[in-house]
């Protein structure tokens, strides 16, 4: 009998990313209302379930492996794939490699992350039907696309061998094909259901609406780690193409990333606030490991620590920025920690990767110009079909009560409603 | 507003990618790149713009 050590490293690596799911779907619950807390656990486990089947039947005909059968264009003279072409429904992967297998595993899980992005900027006034819905375009549409140029062999991929554009458009850990298609998809849902009532009420002043439970939001941000560490790594070994033997290096600059990142976001609300603040730290912690997913393979541990002061600041900045002065109401800090921190982790990567720099522009101008109007659009587009917002009485009673009909804590009397006087 | 965000997102998009598929020269290409990235820039603050009207109507 032989066995495989770099396939036993990576499967033990992919068995150990859910925890990165569990510590994202604790810190949304956490983020939300007391009166929102069960329907946001229901939520994260339907978009989990939506995200795997809708991956597995489409969503992996249009991502495919790299070295697959893909769709073509010629431009310029020059081949550009800008799609795969497997079988729906797994199709060839069952007896097939289990290098494969493994890959499809891993990326049922990433879909799943990208899938629990939105619901976090969704939380209190998304519908759960149509978050479902939502998810089964992203896993089955927008994210095995955009993957597929980047993991799959795509054109983005390929920047570097037709073009001469460094090693291509490089992301080890998925910060793009996840963290901010997740983060994009995550400010169009935010558009197009606008703001929880009471948010920007008149004066234009926009109160907090703090999480629920903070204790929730920090073990949250202590379980993700080592599902970040095995996502990085795994994504590293069987999409980028790095050895087994860097897995600790990997793993070390995630950390450091992470730590680097929260230490920034504490510091900078200290000295902004006066105290430091546990959510705007806790996503600093977040944002670092985003940012760590595309620098990781690439960088040295010092440079790691940079990345992650860099990231946990501009968490901070963009949390503010865009509640107080671009009016979008994000109760988890999404958009920030996953788009914001995720574009910074990349264009890191060319800053400090020679050569590499014109590729990742690229790379990050495919994210703002492709992923965002179409991932706004297919939701304009369901949003038509049927709203995705809640009506203005399960806000008012909550969407536990208004969906789920009960109660995530039913032994406590909620009352003293701080926005009930503005219905 | 939000929808002519949207378009110059795309158009800026179109820019990037004809630089990179049309000129050769590293300078050329590098200009022509960061002209397409500000286009989209420039499309993401006009959508940004079109999203903050949205409180004010759903009042």
């Amino acid at each position: 009998v032989t066995y495989d050590l770099p396939l036993f490293v990576c499967t033990v690596l992919v068995a150990m990313v859910p925890l990165a799911l569990a510590g994202l779907v604790v810190m949304n619950a956490g983020l939300g209302r007391t009166r929102s807390a069960a329907h946001s656990m229901l939520a994260s486990m339907a978009a989990i379930a939506v995200a795997a089947l809708a991956y597995c039947i489409v969503g992996f005909c249009w991502e495919g492996v790299s070295g697959g059968p893909v769709h073509t264009l010629t431009v310029a003279g020059r081949t550009w794939v800008w799609g795969g072409r497997a079988p729906f429904c797994l199709g060839g992967v069952w007896g097939g490699a289990p290098r494969v297998a493994l890959q499809v595993l891993l990326q049922v899980f990433a879909v799943g992350i990208a899938a629990l992005i939105p619901l976090s900027a969704g939380a209190d006034r998304w519908r759960l039907s149509a978050s479902c819905f939502s998810t089964a375009l992203l896993a089955g549409w927008t994210y095995p696309l955009f993957a597929h140029w980047v993991w799959g062999g795509g054109w983005l991929a390929q920047l570097g061998s037709n073009y001469g554009l460094g090693r291509g458009f490089l992301d080890a850990g998925g910060a793009s094909t996840v963290q901010v298609v997740g983060g994009l998809t995550a400010l169009s849902i935010v558009w197009i259901i606008g703001p929880r009532r009471g948010k920007y009420a008149e004066g234009g002043i926009a109160p907090a609406i703090p999480g629920h439970n903070i204790v929730y939001v920090l073990f949250g941000a202590f379980l993700i780690v080592p599902g970040w560490i095995a996502l990085n790594a795994a994504g590293a070994i069987l999409f980028a193409g790095v050895a087994p033997a860097q897995t600790a290096l990997i793993a070390l600059n995630t950390l450091l990333c992470a730590c680097s990142a929260c230490l920034a976001a504490l510091i900078i609300t200290r000295i902004r606030f006066g105290k430091p603040d546990a959510s705007l730290s806790a996503n600093g912690w977040v944002s670092g490991l985003v940012a760590s997913s595309a620098v990781c393979a690439f960088v040295s541990p010092w440079l790691a620590i940079g990345v992650g002061l860099i990231a946990g600041g501009l968490v901070t900045a963009a949390v503010e920025l865009l509640e107080l002065r671009l009016a979008v109401d994000d109760p988890g800090g999404a958009i920030s920690v996953h788009a914001v921190a995720g574009i910074w982790g990349l264009l890191a990567v060319g800053f400090f990767v020679r050569g590499q720099l014109l590729a990742q522009v690229v790379g990050v101008a495919t994210l703002l110009g492709v992923v965002l109007p179409m991932s706004y659009g297919l939701n304009w587009l369901l949003n038509r079909v049927s709203p995705q917002r809640t009506g203005r009485e399960g806000e008012r009673l909550g969407m536990d009560l208004h969906e789920l009909g009960a109660g995530a804590y039913p032994e406590f009397v909620i009352h003293n409603d701080e926005f009930v006087d503005r219905y | 507003m939000k929808l002519a965000g949207m378009l110059l997102l795309l158009a800026g998009w179109g820019l990037v990618v004809s630089a990179v598929a049309l000129f050769s020269r590293s300078g050329t290409r590098g200009w022509f790149v960061l002209a397409g990235l500000g286009v989209e820039l420039l499309g993401l603050v006009l959508a940004f713009r079109g999203g903050a009207n949205l409180p004010r109507e759903a009042k």
